[in-house]
C-alpha cells in the first residue's frame, strides 16, 4: 500500500518540476496524471501550474526573438576588440 | 550621486535580445534589425564616456538604438522622395467608390491592435529577463525562446538536467513575479 501511495502521490517540489518540463513538452504520461492528482487537492501546486502555465501563453502570444549564438559571439568579439582598441 | 555604471562586456548578455526586438518590432525586418543593434553598441561604445549614470545602462542604450531607427527612417525615405512613387487600384469594373475601404478597412478584425500589444508584452518579457543574473537569463532564453534541447544546453553549459530545471524554476518564478509587477 506504502509502495502505491508514493507511486502516485508526490511532493510540492517534485509537483513543481514535473508543471516546469510539461511547459516544454518533457513530462512522461505518468508524471502528469502524478500532477493532475496533486493539483486535485493541493490549492499551492494548483496556483503554481495556473501562474506557470499562463507564463508559458505569453512567451508564446509575445512571440520572443532572440539573437542567435554566431551574431551575439561576433558581437562580443567585436566589442572586445573595439575595447582593446580604445585602452591602446 | 548617480550608482549607474557601463559595463560593455555584459552588454550582449543582457541586452542584445531586448534591443533585438525593440529594433524588429520598428522596422520589421530582421537584418536590419541585426544591424541596427550592431550599430548601437558600437555608439554606445563610442560616447561611453559621456554616460553621466543618470539612466540605467539599458534605457540608455535604448535611447541611443532609437536615435538609430529615427537615422535609419530618415535615410529610406529620403531615397524614396528620389523616386516616383506610383500605386495602382486594380478595379475589376463594380470598384466604384469603395476604394478607401478597402484600403483601411482591416479584414482581420482587432490584428493590429493585437499585434502592438503582442510586441509590447514582447519588450516586457525580455526586460524581465534581463533583470535575472546572467545563468539564468542564459538558460532560460536557449530553452524558452531558442528552443534548445535540455540535453544539448546541458553539454554546451557543462551542467546537470537537474541543475538545469532548478535554474529553469527560478528563472520562470522570478518572470512571473516580474510580469505580475510590470504587465498585469
Amino acid at each position: 500500500m506504502k509502495t502505491k501511495k508514493s507511486l502516485l502521490f508526490i511532493s510540492y517540489e517534485e509537483a513543481r518540476h514535473i508543471c516546469d518540463k510539461i511547459q516544454y513538452g518533457e513530462a512522461t504520461r505518468m508524471e502528469q496524471i502524478k500532477l493532475f492528482i496533486r493539483i486535485s487537492w493541493c490549492n499551492i501546486s494548483r496556483k503554481y501550474t495556473q501562474k506557470n502555465t499562463q507564463l508559458t501563453t505569453l512567451c508564446q502570444s509575445a512571440n520572443l526573438k532572440s539573437l542567435d549564438k554566431d551574431k551575439k559571439d561576433s558581437l562580443k568579439k567585436m566589442l572586445e576588440s573595439k575595447m582593446s582598441e580604445s585602452k591602446d | 550621486m548617480s550608482s549607474n555604471t557601463l559595463d560593455p562586456t555584459q552588454w550582449i548578455d543582457k541586452y542584445a535580445d531586448y534591443l533585438y526586438n525593440y529594433s524588429v518590432s520598428r522596422v520589421s525586418d530582421n537584418e536590419i534589425a541585426q544591424d541596427l543593434v550592431q550599430e548601437t553598441f558600437l555608439a554606445a561604445l563610442k560616447s561611453s564616456e559621456n554616460y553621466k549614470g543618470d539612466a540605467s545602462e539599458r534605457t540608455w542604450l535604448i535611447s541611443i538604438l532609437k536615435r538609430k531607427i529615427i537615422d535609419y527612417y530618415r535615410k529610406i525615405n529620403s531615397k524614396k522622395g528620389k523616386a516616383e512613387v506610383r500605386m495602382s487600384y486594380n478595379s475589376d469594373g463594380d470598384g466604384d467608390g469603395d476604394w478607401m475601404e478597402e484600403r483601411i478597412s482591416d479584414p482581420h478584425g482587432n490584428n493590429a491592435e493585437e499585434k502592438i500589444q503582442n510586441t509590447e508584452l514582447g519588450l516586457a518579457i525580455h526586460e524581465c529577463i534581463s533583470k535575472l543574473p546572467p545563468k539564468q537569463a542564459k538558460i532560460f532564453s536557449m530553452k524558452t525562446i531558442e528552443g534548445y534541447e535540455t540535453e544539448t544546453i546541458c553539454n554546451e553549459l557543462d551542467i546537470t538536467p537537474s541543475n538545469l530545471w532548478v535554474i529553469i524554476h527560478r528563472a520562470r518564478t522570478a518572470l512571473t513575479a516580474c510580469l505580475e509587477e510590470n504587465w498585469f
